[in-house]
């Protein structure tokens, strides 16, 4: 089993969310972030004064699958995340130890 | 001069408290009449200066309030709003104790009488003129409220809360009290002749002056100018600023002290200051900057209005047109020179928008509304140059005495408090927790 967290631009969001549920994916969970990468912050202005924002907004999705399934997965949200621009954002694939089904107590890939 | 129906503009003599020939008078235009019959209650004026004083608090709370609580970063909204709510409750007591006697009744060339502490001389029937007294204490004592809440922009983010209320009050006394005597109680000042309707010199210049003079006692921000966090909801700041685009007619038509032309007039070049500056200031920072901001938008706005203030009541829509650019341009470049070239963190550019806009319109004034040749009611002197002597003399008594006094009172303040200031740690965790042990957004 892996973990795929993806930080992704905001506005990208749905299409991922999208193309994941198109391939069969049927949970996820997702997490409103800040951060930065080589992209590094922006600047604001208000009333002529500058403000340096190092924090961005991004968007972590965090799905769990079985390890068969990890490449496909990978390589759909590099597809529908894409922007090819700077910020694009960073996918990381985690080894699950153990997944455990709350409500039956169902334990490894059937608890997915 | 409007603003005072029981002075003669004349004799500049104020009549005894709700005398019995306490009479309407008029503006400029308009010469006092010696009213020998017994003044009376009039049902329409009444209506609009009870009108006009919930439009004028409205403006502080919560419209300043909101305006202020967004350009902050969210760990100190709620210590803002609790600044401007707390002034407001805090001045409504000072001008019933002191203020409003100290401000608006006769007494000597610096300052009014006693008579009225505590309010003590009022019945339920006194007259100002031809409406209750009741109103027109009423009425001043939302300008008593919001002068002293425009300070808040240069204080915010780092200042004990003690200090807030203990400053607030004494500025109250020592500073609004007397010059809204010179101007609007029959001081030396309304002796000259000073044109100043709404509260350019009484509440923008005052204001202004002190906050600058604050600003630098206090000292910045963590982290300005380098690494200051932009404001926390803009939204926020737009809403405020809208209502104090409407209780703007309220504190300018309202001191019309009357519900008649002069009111109307205020109302209109009050409105085409605004809406002009606005766009002024939005077309001069997208050329600078490359983008028209909202912040940037509403700020113009406060601007017209601070400007217009004093001339409201002499000025023409075209006058008001002159005066709306004047303030867009003039006040946002004051922004970046009190921060950029004079380093003092004003925070929320009370100087530069109120204090330069209140100044720049008292100083205006004097051309635009000069004998009425640009529309308006006019100003009937020999010369406009003279009117500006007079003018300028008020703009600068009123800035002197700001900042004397504000300087006096932070050291009193600040013994009695040992340091305005709060903490660093205090500071980086954010008023709303340290201060107030409240929270502005929780997520769950």
């Amino acid at each position: 089993m892996k973990l795929i967290k993806s930080i992704i631009k905001p506005f990208k969001l749905e299409d991922v969310k999208e193309a994941l549920s198109e391939i069969g994916i049927e949970g996820m969970t997702v997490i409103e972030a800040k951060g930065f990468g080589r992209q590094k912050g922006h600047t604001e202005i208000y009333r002529g004064s500058e403000y340096t924002i190092d924090f961005l907004p991004k968007v972590v999705i965090e799905v769990a699958v079985p390890d068969d399934i990890a490449d496909k997965v990978i390589d759909t949200i590099v597809k529908a995340a894409k922007t090819e621009k700077i910020g694009d954002g960073k996918i990381f694939v985690i080894p699950i130890e153990q997944a455990v089904r709350i409500r039956t107590g169902e334990q490894g890939e059937v608890a997915l | 001069m409007a603003l005072l129906p029981f002075l003669s503009a004349q004799d500049g003599q104020p009549t005894e408290i709700g005398s019995a020939d306490a009479t309407i008078l008029a503006s400029e235009t308009a010469p006092a009449q010696v009213d020998e019959e017994e003044a009376t209650l009039d049902s329409g004026n009444t209506a609009w200066m009870l009108t006009a004083t919930a439009l004028v608090l409205f403006m502080t709370l919560p419209g300043l309030a909101l305006f202020y609580g967004g350009l902050v970063q969210s760990k100190n909204v709620l210590s803002v709003l609790m600044h401007c709510f707390a002034i407001a409750c805090l001045a409504s007591m000072v001008w019933f104790a002191v203020g409003y006697s100290l401000s608006l009744t006769s007494g000597s060339e610096w300052i009014g009488g006693t008579e009225a502490f505590f309010l003590q001389h009022l019945s339920a029937d006194s007259l100002n003129g031809d409406h209750p007294e009741t109103v027109w204490i009423m009425f001043q004592m939302t300008f008593a409220i919001i002068t002293p809440a425009l300070i808040v922009g240069a204080f915010v983010e780092r200042i004990k809360f003690s200090a807030v209320l203990l400053f607030s009050a004494l500025w109250l006394i020592v500073v609004y009290c007397p010059v809204c005597y010179w101007v609007w109680g029959g001081g030396w000042l309304a002796e000259k002749g000073v044109i100043d309707f709404a509260g350019g010199i009484v509440v923008h210049a005052t204001a202004g002056a002190s906050a600058l003079t604050l600003a630098a006692m206090l000292g910045r921000r963590q982290g300005f100018p380098k690494s200051l966090k932009p404001p926390h909801n803009p939204g926020m700041v737009m809403t405020g600023a809208a209502m104090l685009w409407v209780g703007w007619f309220g504190f300018n038509a309202g001191s019309a002290a009357a519900a008649d032309t002069s009111a109307g007039m205020a109302m209109l070049v009050t409105h085409l200051s605004a809406a002009t500056a606005s766009l002024v200031w939005m077309l001069v920072e997208w050329r600078s900057t490359g983008k028209p901001g909202l912040v940037g938008i509403v700020t113009g706005m406060v601007a017209g209005l601070a400007t217009i203030t004093p001339a409201s009541g002499s000025v023409g829509p075209l006058g008001a047109i002159i005066i709306g650019a004047s303030a867009g341009i003039i006040c946002y470049y004051a922004c970046g020179f009190i921060k950029e070239k004079l380093g003092i963190d004003d925070s929320l550019d009370v100087a530069a928008v109120h204090g330069v806009g209140g100044i720049l319109g008292t100083l205006l004034v004097s051309y635009l509304g000069w004998k009425g040749e640009l529309g308006g009611l006019g100003i009937n002197t020999e010369s406009w140059t003279d009117q500006l002597i007079v003018q300028a003399q008020g703009c600068l008594a009123a800035i002197a005495l700001s900042v004397v006094a504000t300087y006096i009172i932070v050291k009193v303040v600040s013994a009695l408090t040992s340091g305005i200031r709060v903490s660093e740690e205090d500071e980086t965790k954010g008023l709303d927790q340290a201060a107030h042990g409240e929270n502005g957004y929780s997520l769950s």
